[in-house]
Order: C-alpha cells, then sequence, then structure tokens
C-alpha cells in the first residue's frame, strides 16, 4: 500500500529532501558549487586556513630544527597540547562514524543529508590528528619505527603490551577503513561529476576517480553489500578507538587517569564533540551551497537531540568521578579532583562544565532546537568546552605524587601556534573537499528523496 | 537460506554490442527487469542511478557472497593479529616489562581486534572492486544522463535468443523512452 501525502501530513512524517525534487533536480543542485567558480567568500576562507597551515609547517619546522624544548612542556606535564589536541581532533572525528555506519545499521534514512561530508569530517579530522602526533615524537621521520617491521638490529620489536601500541594500531586502522568507507560511497558520485564534466582535465580526473563506474545493477548489489559491511565493522571499530585513546590515560597509574569510567567517558565524550562540529559546519554549508533542501531543519534538530543527551552523558561522567574520588577514599585521587576544580586551573575546568553540561541544556526547548543562531553558538561552545575538557584531565597532573615535583604548564607561543595549526590543516582540507566533491551523497539522497508519483514504494 | 554458492559472485559482464532501452522511474525499471528475466534474454543488465530496493530479486541476482570473503579474512586476521604478538613476546624477543608474564594475553586484544577489523574490511572493498571491474577508468557508460537520472536495460548481443528487431520492439513494448542499438 502507498502511504499518500495527507496521511503523512497527519501522522506529521517530514520528507527528508524538501521542494519534491525530481532525480535530475538533486544532481543539479548538489553539484552545483563544483560546477561554478569558487564564491569570493570560499577564497577568502580558504586563503585564510591556506595561510595559517604555510605558517604552520614551517613553525613546525623549526620546531624540528630547534628541539621540543621550546614548547611549554615539563616534567610532571610530558604530554601537554599535542595530546590534548590529539584526543579533541580523533574525537572530532568519531560523528562521522557514527552518522555514516550507526545510523545506517538502524536505517536512519536522515543521515543521508550529512554522511558524505561528516565522513570527510572524520577523514581530515583523524589526519589533524595523527600529525599532532608524529610532530610530537620529536623526530617525525622516525614515526615508522611504531609499527612492527623486521629490522636489522636484531630481533627487535614494538611492545604489544603498551597502549602507545594499541593507539598506533587504532588509528591507522580507523584511518583505513573511514578512507574505503568514504572512497566507495563516492564512486557513484564521482561518476556523475565525470559524465557532466566538459573539460578535458577535470574530466580525465574525475574518469580515473570514477574507476569506471557506469551503474550496472550487479554491481551496485555488492556496492550494498559492501556498505553494510564497512558500516558493521565501523560501529564497533569506532568505540575500540576513542576506547584505546582513553587506555593511553587509564592504563597509567595516575590519580585521575587510573579510572575504569575513561572509556565509555571518552566514547561519549567524542560523539558529542563530533556532533558539534558537525553542526558548525553544516550550519556554514547549508548557507553558502544553498543547500537548505536537502540539509533540513529536521537534520539539524535531531543532531541537537544527540548532542543534549552525550552532553549529559558527559555531564555524568564528571559528576561520577568526583562521586568515586570521594567515595573510594583513596587521598590522591581525592585531591586530583579538588585540584581540578578548585587548583590553579580551576578556570579550565569551570569553562569545561559550563560549557559540556549547562550550555547543552538549552536544547529541551523545541524553539531553541529549531533557532539557527542559538544552535550554532552551542556547537561552538560545545567544542571549546571539550577541547577544555582534554586539557583538564592532561594539565591537571601538574601536581603529582611528589610536591617537590610540582610546577605550571605555561604554554608558549609555540604550543599555540600547533593549536591554531591543526584548525588550518583541516579547514584547509574541509574547503578544497567541498569545491571538488559533492557535499552530499548524491545516490544515497535518492534513495530517500518523496517520490513524484505520490509515494509508490 | 543464505549458504555459499558461486552464483553469489556474480561479477559486471562486459559487453560491447546490444540494444539498451531509458526509463525514468525506478518502478519503471523493475517492471521491466521482471518481463526481461521471462523472457530469458542471458546476461541481461539494468543501470540505474542509484540502488533501487527489489531490483535484484527482478533480476534473479543471488544476493551478494562478499559476506563470506569478509568473514573468512576476519578470521584470518584475527589468528595473525594474535600469534604475532603471542611469537613475538613469549618467543622471539623474550623481555621482562615490570614483572608482567611473557605471554600476557590480554594485552595484545586491542591489536587483535583491529587487526581483524583491517583484515574484514579491507579485502571486502577490494572483492568490490574486483567483482564490478572497477580500475578501468577508460569505460564508458551507456548514456551520459545514466548515473544522474536515467534507468537503462541493456540486452546485449551475447543472449543466444537475441535478434536485434525483436529486442527493440520489447524494450519499446515495456515503455522505454529511447530505443538504441549499439553495433
Amino acid at each position: 500500500m502507498s502511504m499518500t501525502a495527507l496521511v503523512k501530513e497527519k501522522l506529521g512524517i517530514v520528507p527528508l529532501v524538501e521542494g519534491g525534487k525530481t532525480y535530475k533536480q538533486i544532481s543539479d543542485e548538489i553539484l552545483t558549487p563544483v560546477d561554478s567558480f569558487p564564491t569570493k567568500l570560499w577564497w577568502r576562507a580558504f586563503l585564510l586556513s591556506a595561510t595559517i597551515t604555510i605558517i604552520d609547517l614551517a613553525i613546525i619546522g623549526y620546531l624540528m630544527y630547534d628541539g621540543l624544548y621550546i614548547l611549554g612542556i615539563n616534567n610532571p606535564v610530558g604530554w601537554g597540547f599535542f595530546i590534548v589536541n590529539f584526543v579533541f581532533w580523533i574525537g572530532i572525528g568519531h560523528a562521522g562514524t557514527l552518522i555514516s555506519a550507526i545510523l545506517f545499521l538502524f536505517r536512519q534514512g536522515w543521515r543521508t543529508g550529512i554522511n558524505r561530508a561528516a565522513e570527510a569530517m572524520t577523514i581530515f579530522a583523524v589526519l589533524t590528528a595523527a600529525s599532532t602526533l608524529i610532530i610530537h615524537i620529536g623526530r617525525p621521520w622516525l614515526g615508522f619505527w611504531l609499527f612492527p617491521y623486521p629490522n636489522e638490529r636484531g630481533p627487535l620489536w614494538v611492545n604489544f603490551r603498551s597502549p602507545l601500541i594499541w593507539d598506533t594500531f587504532a588509528v591507522s586502522t580507523y584511518l583505513t577503513i573511514s578512507l574505503v568507507f568514504w572512497y566507495i560511497g563516492l564512486i557513484p558520485d564521482i561518476a556523475i561529476l565525470r559524465d557532466r564534466a566538459t573539460h578535458k582535465v577535470k574530466k580525465w580526473i574525475y574518469s580515473v576517480l570514477s574507476l569506471g563506474w557506469v551503474g550496472s545493477n550487479r554491481a551496485w548489489s555488492h556496492w550494498e553489500t559492501v556498505s553494510l559491511i564497512l558500516a558493521a565493522l565501523s560501529t564497533p571499530l569506532v568505540l575500540s578507538v576513542h576506547t584505546i585513546v582513553s587506555f593511553d590515560f587509564a592504563v597509567s597509574i595516575l590519580p585521575g587517569w587510573h579510572t575504569t569510567i575513561l572509556p565509555p567517558y571518552f566514547v561519549a565524550g567524542a560523539i558529542f564533540s563530533g556532533f558539534a562540529m558537525v553542526v558548525t559546519l553544516m550550519v556554514i554549508a547549508r548557507e553558502v551551497f544553498n543547500l537548505k533542501q536537502y540539509i533540513t531543519m529536521k537534520h539539524l534538530e535531531n543532531m541537537n537531540k544527540i548532542i543534549m543527551v552525550t552532553g549529559l552523558m558527559v555531564g555524568y561522567a564528571y559528576g561520577s568521578e568526583f562521586f568515586i574520588a570521594w567515595y573510594s577514599g583513596n587521598e590522591y585521587e581525592g585531591f586530583t579532583f579538588v585540584n581540578r576544580a578548585f587548583g590553579p586551573y580551576a578556570w579550565a575546568y569551570w569553562i569545561m562544565i559550563s560549557c559540556n553540561v549547562l550550555s547543552p541544556q538549552i536544547f529541551w526547548v523545541e524553539k531553541f532546537r529549531k533557532s539557527i543562531p542559538v544552535m550554532f553558538a552551542v556547537s561552538i561552545f560545545v567544542n571549546i568546552g571539550m577541547w577544555f575538557e582534554r586539557f583538564v584531565i592532561v594539565v591537571t597532573l601538574h601536581r603529582d605524587f611528589i610536591p617537590a615535583n610540582w610546577a605550571l604548564y605555561i604554554p608558549t607561543f609555540y604550543d599555540f601556534a600547533m593549536l591554531i595549526g591543526t584548525f588550518g590543516i583541516f579547514f584547509t582540507l574541509f574547503l578544497l573537499f567541498c569545491r571538488i566533491l559533492p557535499v552530499i551523497a548524491i545516490a544515497e539522497v535518492k534513495t530517500v528523496a518523496p517520490k513524484l508519483d505520490g509515494g509508490k514504494h | 537460506m543464505y549458504w555459499f554458492t558461486k552464483e553469489q559472485f556474480h561479477t559486471y559482464q562486459e559487453t560491447e554490442k546490444g540494444v539498451f532501452g531509458l526509463f525514468d522511474t525506478p518502478e519503471q525499471i523493475l517492471h521491466a527487469a521482471e518481463k526481461t528475466k521471462e523472457k530469458n534474454y542471458e546476461g541481461f543488465e539494468c543501470f540505474t542511478p542509484f540502488p533501487v530496493h527489489g531490483l535484484d530479486d527482478a533480476m534473479g541476482l543471488p544476493r551478494s557472497g562478499i559476506p563470506w570473503v569478509s568473514f573468512f579474512m576476519g578470521v584470518f586476521g584475527c589468528t595473525f593479529g594474535f600469534l604475532f604478538p603471542y611469537l613475538l613476546h613469549a618467543h622471539d624477543w623474550q623481555i621482562n616489562f615490570s614483572g608482567k608474564a611473557l605471554n600476557a594475553w590480554p594485552a595484545y586484544i586491542p591489536v587483535v581486534f583491529e587487526v581483524t577489523v583491517f583484515m574484514a574490511g579491507m579485502s571486502g572493498a577490494f572483492t568490490l572492486f574486483y567483482l564490478a571491474r572497477l580500475g578501468k577508468p577508460d569505460r564508458k557508460p551507456l548514456h551520459p544522463d545514466i548515473t544522474s537520472h536515467k534507468f537503462a536495460l541493456w540486452i546485449p548481443a551475447t543472449s543466444p535468443n537475441y535478434k536485434e528487431s525483436e529486442v527493440v520492439e520489447f524494450i519499446k513494448s515495456l515503455g522505454a523512452k529511447e530505443v538504441t542499438v549499439v553495433k
């Protein structure tokens, strides 16, 4: 039985693509930014982020030449901004996988409007995160030592019992699988670009990238199965990656880090910050590229609901940590948490609490959940708050077991340059993506677009 | 029941000559595929801009066999991911880390898991590339609109019961807007 428009209206079923579009219109409208010359706004944004990236690369070069001592890191706080940036960007990436994999398994049709951009965000965020790790090694040209490979130094291997090696495996698997998942989804859309391209060079590039996809149903049949397999594999993968990132902390025996709550707390925080970043990017993208009928208020509202739920989970984790610090009766644990909230870095702690726990509460009200300025502001607050969450975890190590070691971690110019640089790298890649590839999964959106003949399905 | 058969690994058929008709909606191509199957045209193919629900059944295609490949490669990855750290730490390079057992196997689990996922996912992806015969960038679609908004039914000249005039009439009778003979 077909569901008539009237029944849908009565049940309050909102179409996922508005405006009753034909398949041709969908292709044309999504590909407009790729077909036309970039706007002034795009050039400004691109030049700004590209300049930041180039300056950042120069500073990284100087950092390699001079040594990591020019950073603010010291003995109790040996990781500093690098690990904060690493955890922050890896976390951002998780929302992309959640949208493309977990919502796919739950058959959430609304994900099709945002999954492509969110997956791109994942890949660029993981690349950015990996770059901070590689720089932090201090001798990035020896980064391959992290992988077990047969070498000339006798039987000398990496230590598989170390969380740092788990991290290497988790991040590299996550990056490859996300990249392959994204690319397989892109192949049919690149084929549309190939068939529309008029310029010779453009046609050649898209021909190579589309690998000769012609839309045969035998290929589609395998394509759908592989998408399902990759979604099913990515779901536990995404949970494992942030769990393993949290093991970097939890496996150590330091107060405030050595807790079992860390894995779920990190995963919830990752989804929370990732969705905030998706909202930030989508609110901008739908304005700039005129995609309001594809990325609808329903998409944004759903994401805001997820932000609110995960914000509550993160808030619960903050409370639970404090409670257990007191309830366990462990005085080192207790001191660490009192020091977090009332010590020299109390300002960071309270920025974290107000941005992550208080600001998303505004989404209880439907009016604010559907207001673009409000959600944009909250998404920015959440991003700031989640960066500070990692800062609080890493930096409150400044008072460890021996008071003689106590020192403050004061970031230098170079620490801040690395932080700003990661944003430069991420936005440069993301802006390039918006120009050369479709920001919305065209083939998948067509499958959820309302049928013009009244919805016979 | 889903059990291993050779047909699950159906591949994209590269055919040069034949007839194709263009349709406007997924419903039309579904109907056309069902009728064409009844006519027993061997190796006929549908080209669509997006995966059309139910078209596999209409064409008589079995479910894809890629899960088999992924599963067995996942099992291989799991075994390899465990044996590698085990042989390495317990045999090849025995070093005592803070008094822990040489074969501290629970500590290998994160790596075992990641290697399993990696092998299962990548093998699935490469099997898709092989079965869909991707990697031929110079392949041309039958019609440039197929990847965007048209649905095509293709009957190749290699089919034993292929007679050009008959096939053209047949595709027209299915309601195709445009029928083209490729020679």
